[in-house]
């Protein structure tokens, strides 16, 4: 009874985008991202370490065949960093979409939306699926879309804060405005966070440190992946409306004297 | 001769190509990206692109992130 969860053209199964940063090692996370379903699997471009210290390319434990691979551009403070970090993840060969990040602050990752939209203007004009992680202000919402974006990311809170969904009637308004997929992306903490994300009736939502950082990150991306669930059923089956007042559930009628 | 690979020197033969920097290295080319002084180079051109003194080669790949 669900629509198809479909960005720039491609139809994805579940509505969670799941991030492979920041877990303890490989196979924790790999677990963790079998629980929660997700098919769009978020990574990073970095330098190969020479040295081979480091764990090397994720792909060594994704199967680029069973997981949708979507290149992020963090870590870039300028438009022109973050398009040259998006070629880059296109040239690895596996598809055109990016998860665009223009980072602005270093204290709070708040995205330069100035920087965004150039860095979207650009990549959309060469062809790429972008993904714009944003704040939730409408204005930059808008302008991403007419700037060719095949879907937008406003923040629930600051990246890795786990503080949840600060601002959902911002994050509806973008919603209702905008015609292209918007998935919240960033501050989830645990699953009540996700459901409630997701009762406000977004498209999707990504997230990486809430089941990176947790103690058991596999059940924590069970959880998820049923919090998503829940939050986009209750969103579709339409909440009651809120009353200040009780309404008795049982008959008034038929009590005894 | 001496280039930049990943913002460290390393000397390499004169008229090596960026086939064989990645060779040098160990490096399965169709695992990494090559970018040469700011540009792209695209898998089967590896072997004909010759580096100079001083080129800056970044090669990078994908790793955790979200």
């Amino acid at each position: 009874m669900d629509t198809p969860f479909l960005v720039g053209g491609q139809t994805f199964r579940s509505r969670l985008m799941i991030g492979t940063g920041k877990y303890a090692d490989p196979e924790t996370m790999v677990r963790a991202i079998e629980a929660t379903g997700a098919d769009v699997v978020t990574v990073a471009v970095r330098r190969v370490d020479l040295d081979r210290r480091a764990e090397g390319s994720i792909l060594r434990h994704l199967d680029p065949k069973r997981f949708f691979l979507l290149a992020n551009t963090a870590g870039c403070y300028t438009a022109d960093e973050a398009v040259r970090y998006a070629r880059l993840a296109r040239e690895a060969g596996f598809n055109d979409f990016v998860k665009l990040e223009v980072i602005g602050d270093q204290e709070t990752l708040l995205p330069d939306v100035a920087g965004l939209l150039e860095a979207a203007r650009i990549l959309v004009a060469e062809g790429f699926k972008v993904l714009a992680y944003t704040n939730e202000d409408l204005i930059t919402a808008l302008r991403l879309e007419e700037a060719g974006c095949a879907a937008v990311m406003p923040l629930a809170s600051p990246i890795g804060s786990g503080l949840g969904l600060l601002n959902p009637v911002s994050v509806r308004t973008i919603k209702r405005r905008l015609k292209v997929p918007v998935i919240v992306d960033a501050g989830v903490g645990t699953a009540s966070d996700a459901c409630v994300t997701m009762e406000q009736g977004v498209d999707g939502i990504l997230m990486n440190t809430a089941v990176a950082a947790a103690q058991n990150p596999a059940l924590m991306g069970h959880a998820m992946r049923l919090a998503v669930e829940a939050g986009r059923a209750a969103y579709l089956a339409g909440r009651m409306p809120r009353r200040e007042v009780a309404v008795p559930s049982s008959p008034t009628e038929g009590m005894l004297d | 001769m001496t280039i930049v690979v990943n913002g460290s020197p390393r000397v390499v033969a004169e008229g090596a190509t960026l086939l064989d920097v990645l060779g040098t290295l160990s490096l399965d080319p169709r695992a990494v990206v090559v970018e040469h002084n700011r540009r792209i180079v695209r898998r089967p051109a590896l072997g004909e692109v010759r580096v100079a003194p001083g080129d800056a080669i970044e090669l990078v790949q994908f790793v955790g992130g979200g």
